[in-house]
């Protein structure tokens, strides 16, 4: 579903150009659960926004379900992050002093999804990762940090994108939560979702399929986890 | 996204501050507030001078002298001449076409004593028809006859006011005396009440009989005004030049720009008076516009920050499929609800301001429909276009800067 031929990536500061990313191939298939891993630096975070169709690559070509998105405009991207993509962020990024429940509905408003059904969904969703019903009416800033991100999760997955993209999140939780979250994850990939995971975490890479080596802006390793592990297995 | 989603994406966004919205709104409010009082007050003025200018009399023309110029080249101002006389407004009535009714005056301030009062008002020597030229109706006895004009007799006729500050409110004190200028009036007939205040109250005048006034009063043979009544509005124009054609021959001038009088219609009076109530309602207006202005550049002052305060939120929105129209949308819609409410309550209470004057200070104010339709669509453009550079900085935002915005 996801093709980049030769991906480049430059940032000007005046005169001064930084290439970040020094010609990238890969693809990725329905389903998949890849793990792009690299030291802080190494261009992983541009990566995502190339592949979460934020940013546009300088050069080179990405095939996203069959279609060249690398020259799209600011607003076609936006149709497509809107239809396709579920993001996930290392802060959450959650509307503060919003209920739950609004928070996982504003992708349906973007979407145009029709006002009666849109907590329908959300609600689902919500359940879908395992957040008590309980708290669906809270405000999103009285939420622990796991739930938070159970709640981006579920806002992630509202729309039913076929792609969820996910930087570091668990960045910001304790191991336990993170562990809870990474479980969602591969829940959400058993059920046919292709997921790719943004870490610099080695532990948290084993608990994808395939693994993305990045370094200085190129690929240095890809690999497929044979087995990928469970959390359990990690922590032996 | 549908407009409910926006409208209530609005309240929420507007209702998470309320004290920094109040206040915000408030600027607008006063802004508003006093455009919609500064207007009523003029749209007052203007419709009670435009009253008082009717209630003169319809289709009125009035004869005044001009400059005097006869002795020396040194003019004494408009209206100082002498050069109007009784002989000028019988020559009016039986030559010019279409003319109802002339009636000469002259008119002058003097003091009044009766019965141990006095007051200082306008003195009116005219003749039997003035009333109906000037559609002044009497409430108490008669008016001055055609007799009385021509035996000089010393009779007067009361305004109301003129009646209420020498003998009392609502008193008849015919056949009693006044003493103007030294001279025993016998009192013959009060006069309606017109309405209308201030200078130039046609309640607060004394009427005697021109010959009277010309011969023991002012002891010249001149009038200081000549007032002709139209037969129609149709004719007005018509007379207008007749009488001026007239005057100029029997005055012996051949140059109109050397006239030694005018002939003003109550058109003119009123054209003037209105372009002059115009001016400075448009002058009010004005000056209770800047405060709107800079109410509007407190609103944009708001959107600034919450743009900024809201930048990862926005970066998110943008994340989850937001576009730049949703974007500068959302902004936009922000910044017109609070001038739009801004607006409803200055439109109150500017009514209520105006009422206030109204019912404290007795000065006529008027709100118009005009004036709260103005107000209206200037609070939505003041958001719009004090909202638009805010929202244009959102939508403009880059997502990915946004969304790691501290």
């Amino acid at each position: 579903m996801i093709e980049i031929k030769n991906i480049t990536k430059v940032y000007k500061s005046g005169d001064v150009e930084t290439k970040v990313l020094k010609g990238i191939s890969f693809s990725i298939n329905d389903g998949e659960f890849v793990a792009i891993i690299g030291p802080s630096g190494s261009g992983k975070s541009t990566l995502m926004h190339i592949l979460g169709c934020l940013d546009t690559p300088s050069s080179g070509q990405y095939f996203f379900e069959g279609q060249d998105v690398s020259q799209l405009s600011d607003d076609e991207l936006a149709d497509i992050r809107k239809k396709k993509i579920g993001f996930v962020f290392q802060s959450f990024n959650l509307l503060p002093r919003t209920t739950v429940l609004r928070n996982v509905v504003l992708p349906l408003a973007y979407a145009n999804i029709p006002k009666g059904e849109r907590e329908e969904i959300a609600k689902k969703s919500l359940l879908s990762v395992g957040l008590d019903e309980t708290r669906f009416h809270h405000l999103s800033n009285q939420l622990s940090g796991g739930e938070m991100q159970r709640v981006a999760i579920a806002r992630a997955l509202v729309n039913n994108p076929s792609l969820i993209l996910a930087d570091e999140p668990t960045g910001n939780l304790d191991s336990k939560t993170g562990e809870v979250v990474l479980e969602t994850f591969k829940n959400l990939n058993k059920q046919g979702r292709t997921v790719i995971l943004i870490t610099h975490e080695k532990y948290i890479a084993e608990h994808a399929k395939r693994t993305i080596f990045l370094k200085d802006g190129e690929i240095i390793e890809d690999v497929i986890n044979h087995r990928s592990k469970t959390v359990q297995q990690i922590k032996e | 996204m549908l407009i409910t989603d926006l409208l209530e994406e609005t309240y929420l966004a507007i209702s998470a501050n309320k004290t920094r919205s109040g206040l915000t709104i408030l600027g607008i409010v006063i802004g508003i507030g006093s455009v919609i009082a500064m207007i009523s007050i003029g749209q007052g003025a203007t419709g009670s001078i435009e009253t008082s200018i009717q209630s003169m009399g319809s289709n009125l023309i009035t004869v005044s002298p001009g400059f005097q110029r006869s002795f020396s080249q040194v003019s004494a101002g408009r209206g100082s001449a002498q050069t109007l006389t009784i002989e000028d407004s019988e020559t009016i009535a039986k030559e010019i076409p279409f003319v109802g009714a002339v009636a000469p005056e002259l008119s002058r301030r003097y003091q009044i004593v009766a019965k141990g009062k006095n007051t200082n008002t306008q003195v009116v020597g005219t003749v039997a028809s003035y009333p109906s030229v000037k559609n002044i109706e009497i409430d108490q006895g008669s008016f001055i006859s055609e007799q009385n004009v021509s035996n000089q007799s010393k009779v007067a006729v009361l305004g109301p006011t003129t009646r209420d500050d020498l003998f009392g409110e609502g008193t008849i004190p015919i056949g009693e005396t006044v003493r103007i200028n030294g001279i025993n009036f016998k009192i013959i007939g009060i006069t309606k009440s017109k309405g209308g205040t201030g200078f130039g109250s046609q309640d607060d005048m004394v009427f005697i009989p021109i010959t009277t006034a010309q011969k023991f009063l002012a002891g010249a043979d001149y009038v200081s005004t000549i007032s002709v009544q139209a037969e129609s509005p149709q004719v007005m124009t018509q007379v207008q030049t007749g009488i001026t054609n007239l005057l100029l021959e029997l005055h012996n001038i051949t140059d109109p720009q050397m006239a030694d009088f005018s002939v003003l219609s109550q058109q003119d009076i009123l054209g003037a008076a209105s372009s002059m109530t115009n001016t400075m309602t448009i002058l009010l207006a004005a000056i209770a516009g800047i405060s709107l202005i800079v109410g509007g550049i407190g609103i944009m002052n708001m959107m600034m920050t919450t743009v900024t305060e809201r930048t990862r939120e926005i970066g998110l929105r943008k994340a989850v499929g937001a576009k730049r129209l949703d974007i500068s949308l959302q902004f936009l819609a922000e910044a017109v609800m609070l001038t739009f409410i801004g607006g409803v309550v200055g439109i109150i209470l500017g009514s209520g301001i105006a009422y206030g004057i109204t019912f404290f200070a007795g000065m006529a104010t008027k709100i118009s429909l005009f004036s709260i339709i103005l107000a209206f669509s200037v609070s939505a453009g003041i958001g719009i276009v004090f909202g638009y550079w805010p929202a244009q900085k959102a939508a403009k935002l880059n997502p990915i800067e946004a969304l790691r915005y501290e």
